[in-house]
């Protein structure tokens, strides 16, 4: 396999990612590149990041091996990275703490970012108030409702969330509105972006920086019995978890990967998240990537049980390793979803969210299928305390 | 047409001892059937050219005013074809220079090659595309130029020097200058900063230099113009069609014309 040097010097992944933005932003995205390559060369940085993934993140996460989850599915067994440990209860922060550094080391004082969830927006926040940074916020109208704790949280350290009622009030218009909040005062702020989308370079640091989730996994995995997997299993909403995952395992070419995308009421009905697999490709957010959008080029509503995984685009390095082939993209449903979400709080005592919920449904259906040679890494991208009450919703019918 | 329409247009203006003055109307705001009847009015008003803006879902450079009419085109219906369609439709009729102002993924969507040949069929005589930076124009530059559809870039105050001179070099029928640093919308006040922004580009371009972004009333217009060319007047415009105002519209843009001197 020739070696994987992606992105090129011009940001793309094939024919897909690059900086499609007004040029008011261009000098930043410019500059942010320029330090980011400057930053990761530099031992002092990566010292201090590693030491904040460390002592303040809780890294490394474990790897563990599911046995009652195998035991119960009979095939390969499972091993589940737990990125779920991690401080704030996801994979989100391994990405906003070193973006942060970075905001530092650029000399900028204030950070805006975007939410859907709530999960990237209080990771945001909670390295703002760790390392003294300003912190706005935007989250759509329809997740604030969705996710009232969650905002809480993130007021509680000490951030301001700024609802967005314009278009559709969900992750997409929260972007929206924080790139023009961006624009307006590009001079002392830096954006944090949540996952691999968005102009260059933000694909490649978020995926970057999440790739400690792959590195550790490879070296985890060799340790514990001297091989590698022999697939790989990520969520794909923006693709950040899945990406940091995979990238590690991209030129291993004995390694089967998949990427699972929120296919909510099926992808037959209207009410999905599948952009790789059921979407076309277009421009939105500065990048070319695949979206879900109608005949004339205007972006669709995404829709997913889990707020997560509720983008009409998807990181345009995965629209990439979906051309190529690299990865596997396949879809799971709401339903699929609720009911590993409960299978592995019952068999693990684990309760994952439901963005990771789709990983772990995807396991549950090809585990079987394989040898007990084999072995199968899912990404536990997140932990589910966060879900607990919308599942009791679902369940109860609601 | 195209380029050469654009220049004619602006030199009238010119000669006449006019500044420019250029309306931005959503297309589809209203519905497509008033269109014609719009860009006529405006024509009327004394316009150098019309800058019509296509309806996107997510336009990120857009501020509420003009976000809002993009919400009601989309829910009449209005797509880049059928404005194309309607463009095409009147322009024999039609005698003031048309810039569309679109994102990118409509234009991609309907398919670069397609846009750029029916832009010509429909008579729209320049482009702007505000998510489209040099470093990734070779998409469509070649096309809009064999078409001879003026291709208009935009320069922010956050553009290097560098970055402005290639900007002007490459800009056609007009260079656009982004007197903000935000979204479009109507500002208070423009400051120093703004002017010797202006004087510079106004140095720098072989094409005139329009101020917009932010300009809202005539006092603003005809601050901004004596460091340049003219202005683009976007929210304020599609606010008062939305309200009915078409004296207010009338009176906004003979003001803002009238020469000031003001170094």
């Amino acid at each position: 396999m020739a070696i994987y040097t992606m992105p090129d010097a011009t940001g793309k992944y094939g024919e897909f990612g690059g900086k499609f933005v007004p040029e008011l932003l261009m000098p930043a995205l410019i500059e942010l590149e320029k330090l980011y390559e400057e930053a990761i060369q530099d031992p002092e940085f990566i010292e201090e990041l590693n030491k904040y993934l460390a002592e303040y993140v809780g890294r490394e996460t474990p790897l563990y091996l599911a046995e009652n989850l195998t035991k119960k599915l009979k095939g390969a067994p499972i091993y589940l990275k737990r990125e779920d440990l991690n401080h704030t209860g996801a994979h989100k922060i391994n990405n906003t703490v070193g973006q942060a550094l970075l905001t530092k080391r650029m000399g900028k004082k204030k950070v805006v970012a975007e939410t859907g969830a709530g999960q990237h927006g209080v990771a945001t926040a909670t390295v703002c108030a760790l390392l003294d940074l300003e912190c706005v916020v935007f989250m759509g109208e329809e997740d604030i409702r969705r996710q009232r704790l969650n905002v809480f949280r993130m007021e509680l350290l000490g951030a301001e969330v700024r609802s967005v009622s314009h278009g559709s009030g969900t992750l997409k218009d929260a972007v929206n509105e924080a790139l023009r909040y961006w624009v307006s005062n590009v001079d002392d702020t830096h954006y944090i972006l949540g996952s691999v989308v968005g102009p260059h370079p933000f694909p490649k640091i978020v995926r970057d920086f999440q790739s400690v989730i792959g590195n550790e996994t490879k070296e985890q995995f060799k340790q514990k019995t001297g091989k590698l997997p022999n697939a790989v299993i990520a969520c794909v909403g923006g693709g950040s978890n899945a990406m940091g995952m995979f990238y590690p395992f991209i030129q291993e070419e004995s390694v089967t990967m998949y990427g699972v995308e929120a296919g909510g009421q099926g992808l037959e009905t209207s009410k999905h998240a599948a952009t790789l697999t059921s979407g076309s490709v277009g421009i939105l957010h500065g990048t070319m990537t695949h979206l879900l959008q109608d005949a004339h080029g205007q972006i669709e509503e995404a829709f997913s049980i889990s707020a997560g995984l509720d983008y009409p685009g998807v990181g345009p390095e995965h629209s990439h390793l979906h051309e190529t082939k690299r990865v596997i993209y396949d879809s799971i449903t709401d339903k699929e979803a609720l009911d590993a979400f409960q299978f592995l709080s019952k068999t693990e005592g684990i309760i994952p969210a439901l963005e990771s919920a789709h990983a772990i449904a995807y396991a549950m259906k090809i585990a079987p299928k394989m040898s007990a040679d084999e072995s199968i890494v899912v990404c536990l991208s997140g932990r589910g305390d966060k879900d607990v009450e919308q599942v009791k919703s679902a369940l109860e019918g609601k | 047409m195209g380029k050469d329409l654009i220049q004619q247009s602006f030199l009238k203006k010119q000669e006449a001892g006019e500044k420019l003055f250029i309306p931005y109307i959503m297309a589809g705001d209203g519905g497509l059937d008033i269109l014609e009847e719009r860009i006529d009015y405006l024509h009327q008003c004394g316009a150098a050219a019309i800058e019509l803006g296509i309806p996107f879902s997510d336009p990120v450079a857009d501020g509420p005013t003009i976000q809002d009419a993009g919400l009601r085109a989309l829910n009449n219906g209005t797509s880049l074809g059928s404005v194309l369609n309607v463009l095409k439709e009147s322009s024999e009729r039609r005698s003031v220079p048309i810039i569309l102002m679109t994102y990118l993924n409509p234009i991609f969507v309907y398919g670069i090659e397609k846009f750029a040949s029916d832009c010509k069929q429909a008579g729209v005589d320049g482009v702007i595309i505000p998510d489209l930076p040099l470093e990734e124009e070779a998409i469509i530059d070649k096309l809009l130029y064999k078409n001879s559809i003026a291709f208009i870039r935009l320069a922010a105050m956050t553009s290097t020097k560098e970055r402005v001179l290639e900007l002007a070099k490459r800009s056609e029928g007009f260079l656009y200058a982004v007197s903000v640093t935000g979204t479009t919308g109507a500002r208070a006040t423009h400051e120093q900063e703004v002017k010797d922004y202006l004087r510079m580009l106004k140095q720098e371009s072989a094409v005139p230099v329009l101020a917009g972004f932010g300009v809202s009333t005539e006092v603003q217009a005809r601050e901004l113009s004596s460091y340049c060319d003219g202005v683009i007047v976007g929210s304020k415009i599609v606010d008062l069609f939305h309200k009915g105002q078409l004296e207010e519209i009338k009176g906004l843009i003979q003001n803002s014309v009238k020469y000031e001197v003001n170094s």
